[in-house]
């Protein structure tokens, strides 16, 4: 055997493999996007289910073809209609009400703790860290059974603060976890240069940094938000016809028959608790997934 | 949990941005942390003060209610019973399924009554916390793998996921309701005629699924940050040592993403143990559905003391749950939660 074919047998060969390599690579990426397809009929699906049967009339409640037919706005009329009891527009602005008050009051305490957290150091912080994201995941039974009680005892029943002040509970938890975490990433060596200029550490705090934070304080606040939008035990028990949140309003959602549950409408209602969540979701996704994964790897 | 305490943490240089200098500065930096000490508490302070009144106050209050008869009429029985201290007994009447007697002392619950659900809706409790995070692990990760890669449209799918996540547990419970109706689309799509919430087995599986769909893209993304923190260069490095696929995937990707791996199942297992809002809405806790959560809510107008007992249970049993993971399978929550800092970057 000469050494010429011995060559040309490598070169063949390794031909061979840098073929089966971009086959390896075009197949993968194949699979990649077959995939990717699937998690995203799995994530949208029911969402575009639910939008779809919102605009359906409601005689065609159960029509199963896949795409919108017999479309029609009445569905949403009959969300925000009050005469078989619902209230949802109400409910709509409880929700936001007990949503903005939660928000504002958690960020205004929490920020400060959270400033603590990720730049001072100073004895059980550790401790304290533990603490408060053991309250994150404290389990909302846990408090409603005395809260019922005290709030029965003192006339608080079906109140906004019954709401508003159990809601605090897990939502200053989770603020003061996520801000801590955006903190520690910010440029600090600024705070250092105002201090270094003449400002006290209230004065860095308040005139470098608070400004610098706004991003990360924003993006908290809609966590926040989102997380008192989205509660539902303590409310099912612990509110009135008149102070009820969205998400009650839609679990307990009457239809003209009781033995009928009206599904078009409250695929309406959803619809319309969903949207802005989602659109504000989608506008800052970066931030917020930076938000929730925050707490668990950085 | 890993709680460093005393004055200097070894760790101080990468967990705050103040520069700790040791040596003969120590005199001077022990003040420094004292005075920083002082501000800390300034600055935590109301937020202690918040968390005390909203959660210590409940925990202590639930804690002396459980330990109280309930006074009223018995609902069993039909008759009156004096309230006053119970000792243990509203502990003992659960977990033994005990409900008290006409004449005092205690009989077996009669099936159907709250009390001789508790073993029942413990048992519901861990086999809906076992099946779903296992599911939403599994998922999470395969869906993780797809969105770390690069391609067009990653972003698509990353926005895509949000969606669940986004849309109120109360909103997701009344969708899939509606698609597990009886003439609803899934009985359509997979030609089958179940009664989803009729049985005990479809009720199940309907409250799995929804709570797979809804919170899969939690863990999805955890894992997702997770494994972007892993550097390229290694995955490189052991292509050029000649590293199948699996072995890269064993020997490197899931080591390294094993912390935030466990925090994400800790947070989801935590989670799926209190699940009230998926059950008590799509089967209304009918058909071996009922939580331990639901059954605290349809206690607690039958007797305050009895449902604060059973909410000291569920507590204590979802404590011990999140004990184990810390001690024993190493989610280091506190560590991970961002103390440790830039150190890692």
């Amino acid at each position: 055997m000469s050494a010429g074919t011995a060559t040309t047998a490598l070169r063949a060969q390794q031909d061979r493999g840098r073929k089966a390599a971009q086959n390896r690579e075009k197949w993968a990426q194949g699979r990649t996007y077959i995939s990717a397809v699937v998690v995203l009929i799995w994530c949208l699906a029911p969402a575009y289910w639910m939008v779809v049967t919102a605009f359906r009339e409601v005689g065609f409640t159960y029509d199963t073809s896949i795409l919108p037919t017999h479309v029609t706005l009445d569905n949403f009329n009959t969300a925000f209609d009050t005469s078989f009891g619902n209230r949802f527009g109400q409910a709509l602005l409880n929700s936001v009400f007990i949503g903005v008050v939660v928000t504002v009051v958690s960020l205004l305490i929490g920020v400060f703790a959270a400033y603590a957290l990720a730049r001072l150091n100073f004895r059980f912080k550790y401790l304290v860290l533990g603490f408060i994201l053991g309250a994150s995941m404290f389990p909302g039974v846990a408090l409603i059974t005395p809260l019922f009680q005290l709030f029965t005892n003192i006339g608080w029943m079906g109140t906004y603060q019954a709401l508003i002040i159990p809601n605090i509970s897990f939502v200053l938890p989770l603020t003061v976890y996520t801000m801590t975490s955006f903190f520690r990433e910010m440029p600090w060596e600024l705070e250092e240069s105002a201090r270094v200029d003449g400002c006290t550490q209230g004065q860095a705090f308040r005139k470098v940094i608070l400004p610098l934070a706004a991003p990360a304080i924003f993006t908290t606040a809609i966590l926040a938000f989102i997380s008192s939008w989205n509660e539902f035990l303590i409310a099912s028990q612990l509110s009135s016809d008149a102070t009820q949140p969205v998400t009650v309003a839609i679990a307990s959602f009457a239809g003209a028959q009781p033995n009928q549950i009206p599904y078009t409408a409250i695929m309406a209602a959803g619809t319309i608790v969903t949207i802005p969540l989602v659109i504000l979701v989608l506008v800052f996704q970066r931030k917020i997934v930076a938000g929730l994964t925050a707490g668990a790897v950085k | 949990m890993s709680t460093e305490l005393g004055p200097t943490p070894v760790k101080s240089p990468a967990s705050g941005g103040t520069p700790i200098h040791h040596g003969p500065k120590g005199v001077g930096e022990d003040n420094k942390i004292l005075s920083q000490g002082k501000w800390a508490s300034w600055l935590l302070a109301p937020t202690i003060i918040a968390l005390a009144v909203v959660i210590v106050y409940p925990i202590i209050s639930a804690l002396v209610m459980s330990f109280q008869k309930d006074a009223g009429l018995d609902p069993v029985t039909g008759l009156f019973t004096a309230g006053g201290p119970a000792g243990v007994q509203n502990y003992v009447n659960w977990l033994a399924q005990q409900c008290s007697a006409p004449g005092g002392g205690t009989v077996a619950c009669p099936p159907g009554t709250l009390g001789a659900q508790f073993w029942s809706a413990t048992a519901t409790t861990f086999f809906f916390t076992v099946v779903t995070v296992t599911l939403e692990t599994v998922l999470g990760f395969w869906m993780a793998l797809i969105m770390a890669r690069t391609f067009r449209g990653r972003s698509l799918v990353r926005a895509a996921v949000l969606v669940p996540w986004a849309i109120p547990t109360a909103v997701t419970a009344k969708l899939w309701l509606f698609i597990f109706a009886f003439e609803g689309i899934a009985n359509k799509l997979f030609n089958t005629t179940i009664l989803w919430t009729g049985s005990e087995w479809p009720a199940k599986w309907a409250v799995i699924i929804a709570d797979v769909w809804k919170t899969t893209p939690f863990m999805a993304l955890l894992i997702l940050a997770g494994l972007q923190m892993i550097p390229a260069e290694v995955y490189e490095a052991a292509k050029v040592d000649g590293a199948t696929t699996w072995q890269r995937f064993r020997m490197i990707t899931l080591p390294l993403v094993k912390p935030a791996l466990m925090v994400a199942v800790l947070f989801r297992t935590l989670d799926a143990l209190r699940m009230f809002d998926l059950p008590y809405i799509l089967t209304g806790g009918a058909n071996n559905t009922t939580t331990l959560s639901i059954l605290v809510i349809n206690q607690i107008r039958q007797g305050f003391n009895a449902a604060a007992a059973l909410s000291t249970i569920t507590f204590i049993i979802i404590f011990l749950v999140a004990f184990i993971f810390v001690r024993f399978l190493g989610a280091n929550v506190v560590e991970q939660s961002g103390a440790t800092g830039k150190g890692k970057k």
